[in-house]
């Protein structure tokens, strides 16, 4: 197996990123690559397809989030659990451009896409499941039944890029993650053509890192980046 | 009941409400709003397990202010501690978590309950599919929890009534979800297709949650005021 590539700065780790890409953004507060999706915001990326669990603000400029890049015009469809605010007085951007019908957006159950992500990932095309049943989500999709109860046919979610959140790493890719920073990290570092993955601490000799306390193989990743000291390592607020 | 000052219920004091209503040993989920204030309020000898959508196993209190851990977080991204014994798994495991009906209880917040135990939390218009919507996990849970608890206003801000013969909303679920509604005036069961009264709030009589209560209302033979 040839190891990760390791990038001395984020900008050289995304230049190469495809316009009309699909990519899939982690984070549920932490555990979100705020270096790599800075670095392709001003990289120029347009043109994208993001999965992610909710589309964001983009109010932040040094927050870099979905929502930055859909304020800017440059995502043509949006995959996620959170398209609209759950209180009708904060309207995203997204939310506006998806109402006008100048968005594509397509809402998913948080456990529905978790679970498409890890079959994308996992070379499972489907599966069934009994959220969203007698909701609109269940529009124009196969419902059978087992056993007695209904259950709905969703498919799997791969992407061409995943940008990864990782505690630490070694040269071999291998990753540990930090509590909650975990979320959709390993699910989506499975699911995606193109793994990149900024890095907290240090990255660490081959060897280094317990084969037991690893998260995500470094066979799923191809390129690593250390998060400079100037970079974004902790986030004091709920975003 | 002897006529006192009416006094609905602060968000805290609705959470500890909810929180009475948690059986030991229960695993339980608090999705965003007034159900995360519910972590305050969980005795210890309960043994209660908090999970959130996010992985977490096992968190207990609020973070308090310079004690917060940044990578610790509930569903409502709030800075919460973890308790001895807690665990982190991935997003897909949280879920695998909930599906596998391994939750006693899920308390979430909603705009509307109906009679059938039906209920709608994430979408604030009437319309049709077009993307839009906040689900977050509450479709996987209201699909997969043994009970879904609601904690809500009572009413709307204009005094529309929330507990209602028919949802408005797009449902968040169908029929059967819905075993127990906290708000600031009432402690309302589901079951039977018609919501029974169980507990009002301090100073409140039957006859005025029944004037903003749509849908068939029984009254609890216990029905008694809240211990706030």
């Amino acid at each position: 197996m040839k190891p990760p590539i390791i990038y001395d700065t984020m900008a050289e780790a995304v230049d190469d990123f495809a316009d009309g890409s699909s990519l899939m953004i982690p984070g549920f507060g932490p555990g979100t690559p705020w270096n790599l999706m800075r670095a392709l915001y001003h990289q120029g990326a347009t043109d994208l397809i993001t999965i992610s669990n909710g589309i964001g603000f983009g109010t932040d400029p040094e927050l870099v989030n979905a929502g930055n890049f859909i304020s800017d015009g440059r995502v043509k469809e949006v995959i996620a659990a959170f398209t609209a605010s759950t209180h009708p007085s904060s309207v995203s951007a997204g939310e506006e451009l998806i109402r006008a019908g100048k968005l594509k957006a397509e809402i998913v159950p948080q456990g529905t896409l978790a679970e498409r992500i890890r079959a994308g990932g996992s070379g499972i095309p489907g599966f069934y499941t009994p959220a969203g049943i007698g909701t609109q989500v269940a529009e124009g999709k196969e419902v059978r039944s087992f056993n007695g109860r209904d259950y709905l046919l969703e498919t799997a979610l791969t992407a061409d890029y995943t940008f990864i959140r990782a505690w630490k790493a070694d040269k071999a890719g291998n990753l540990i993650y930090r509590r909650a920073a975990r979320n959709f990290n390993p699910i989506m570092a499975m699911a995606a053509t193109t793994t990149i993955v900024e890095v907290e601490q240090p990255i660490v000799e081959i060897g280094e890192l317990d084969p037991d306390h690893i998260h995500t193989p470094g066979v799923y990743v191809q390129r690593l980046v250390k998060i400079p000291e100037d970079g974004t390592f902790v986030v004091r607020r709920p975003v | 009941m002897t006529t006192t000052e009416k006094r609905p219920l602060t968000r805290d004091q609705m959470a500890a409400v909810c929180a009475q209503h948690l059986g030991e040993g229960w695993n339980v989920n608090l999705g965003i709003g007034i159900p995360t204030l519910t972590s305050n309020f969980i005795r210890e000898e309960m043994q209660i397990t908090l999970s959130s959508e996010n992985g977490v196993i096992g968190y207990g209190v609020l973070a308090g202010e310079g004690e917060e851990d940044t990578d610790v977080v509930n569903a409502g991204v709030q800075y919460v501690t973890l308790n001895p014994g807690a665990a982190i798994v991935h997003h897909a495991d949280s879920f695998a978590l909930i599906r596998s009906g391994k939750i006693d209880v899920s308390i979430l917040g909603a705009y509307e309950v109906a009679i059938d135990g039906s209920f709608a939390n994430w979408k604030t218009r009437n319309e049709p599919s077009n993307g839009l919507g906040g689900i977050g996990g509450a479709m996987d849970l209201a699909a997969c929890a043994k009970q879904i608890y609601v904690a809500m206003q009572h009413t709307t801000r204009d005094g529309a009534p929330r507990l209602v013969t028919e949802c408005s909303l797009p449902v968040t679920a169908p029929a059967g979800a819905v075993t127990l509604v906290v708000t600031d005036i009432a402690v309302v069961r589901v079951a039977g297709g018609e919501f029974t009264l169980e507990q009002v709030a301090p100073g409140y009589t039957e006859d005025d949650i029944r004037q903003v209560t749509e849908g068939k209302l029984s009254i609890s033979p216990s029905l008694h005021e809240m211990s706030v």
